[in-house]
């Protein structure tokens, strides 16, 4: 046999963009070896080690959980190391860095606008009672819970921050401005948890225009997720707290914030 | 600071031909007009119906009319996408639970469509009568 000849190849169209010498992104053809067991990952880190070492992209894992390898494959968000070549046989197979974000270089992104965004919605535990010391003098951190309670927000804490849910948000693309939809789910993940007390301040931020209601309902969201967090559901659900907390304010405007609402 | 070098990629004015999914979103979010329109429609034949019997048979002359009826099929047809989508997105946005268990998707899906067919029932019911 001879297998080395035979081989079966498949062609990826990889977008470059170099910014010392490009003005803006172009195409580069490149063949890789259509294995059965290769994802786009290993048709691009092939392609690093043999082939083209300028070829600049993001990866760590290869096991779907670090979130680092979103690229967008025949134009629909991916996290490369779970999709496979085979699936796009014959080919070619079109590679680009993920839509709606700066191009930094080749297939790399800026993610800085998430990374300024995610701290305002506070995505950590809120209590009022926080560093308040026990009898003992000790500042006591554990809160138990049941499994129905974990039950509650377990979905919303899979969120791997992949970036996938901004590539695919056509509100986003168009108004940088919105908060997007991995930052709500984080938000309702914590609302959702029953140690914690931060509801009134993550609506605070979230009931602005660019929060929540600059959702539009398309749901790509979700359908891109690849751990099945349901963005577009967290927020919508978001929208009927929201709505019920401005109805609330506008019936008992004289009532304190805290008594009013959230938790 | 240097130079910031970073690509920023246009968004096309086509962006919602490129994908079905997009297609269908602003296909669901045209159908608010459609649905405006016949609301005022019916306010229109409402309207028509308390002024006496030349204007209602005015009205259903118009009604009849070559323009007229091409755009109150496609209304109805924009109507028809409006139900099914919105009701299709629904149990997303709920998040039912009934003794601690979640409300499976089917059935307020169907919940939905058995309210319409009841509603719509009992308007047909006090037209019909």
């Amino acid at each position: 046999m001879t297998q080395k000849t035979t081989e079966a190849r498949i062609e990826l169209r990889v977008a470059r963009y170099r910014p010392d010498k490009d003005r803006e992104p172009g195409w580069q053809e490149y063949d890789v070896p259509l294995r059965e067991e290769w994802t786009v990952l290993d048709g691009l880190n092939h392609l690093k080690d043999k082939v083209d070492t300028t070829l600049a992209f993001r990866w760590s894992c290869r096991m779907g959980i670090c979130g680092s390898c979103g690229m967008n494959v025949n134009g629909e968000p991916r996290l490369t190391c779970a999709t496979f070549l085979s699936d796009y046989a014959p080919g070619p197979v079109r590679v680009e860095p993920l839509a709606n974000f700066p191009v930094v270089r080749d297939l790399v992104v800026d993610l800085t606008d998430f990374m300024e965004k995610l701290p305002t919605v506070k995505p950590w535990i809120i209590r009022d009672d926080d560093a308040l010391p026990d009898q003992d003098g000790e500042i006591d951190g554990e809160y138990l819970q049941t499994p129905e309670e974990l039950d509650a927000y377990k979905q919303f804490s899979m969120c791997i921050n992949c970036m996938l849910c901004y590539a695919a948000c056509p509100v986003y693309g168009l108004d940088p401005d919105f908060v997007g939809p991995a930052a709500i789910a984080l938000a309702e993940r914590y609302d959702l948890d029953s140690r914690d007390q931060g509801a009134r301040e993550r609506l605070d931020v979230l009931i602005e225009h660019e929060g929540v209601y600059g959702c539009t309902f398309v749901g790509e969201c979700t359908r891109v997720c690849p751990k099945h967090v349901d963005p577009a559901g967290a927020i919508q659900r978001y929208k009927l707290k929201a709505a019920q907390e401005s109805v609330k304010a506008f019936l008992l405007p004289a009532l304190p914030k805290r008594l009013r609402g959230g938790r | 600071m240097s130079e910031d070098l970073t690509y920023r990629r246009p968004i096309s004015t086509w962006w919602w031909l490129r994908k079905r999914s997009y297609f269908l979103f602003v296909m669901r979010e045209l159908s608010s007009i459609f649905v405006a329109w016949l609301v005022l429609y019916l306010l229109l034949f409402v309207r028509a119906v308390f002024e006496g019997e030349e204007a209602y048979r005015d009205f259903l002359d118009r009604a009849s009319s070559g323009p007229l009826l091409v755009l109150n099929v496609l209304a109805f047809g924009f109507l028809l996408l409006h139900t099914v989508t919105w009701f299709g997105v629904t149990p997303q946005a709920m998040d039912l639970r009934v003794r601690g268990q979640k409300v499976p998707k089917g059935a307020i899906l169907g919940a939905q469509y058995v309210a319409l067919v009841v509603v719509s029932g009992f308007v047909f019911w006090l037209v019909a009568r």
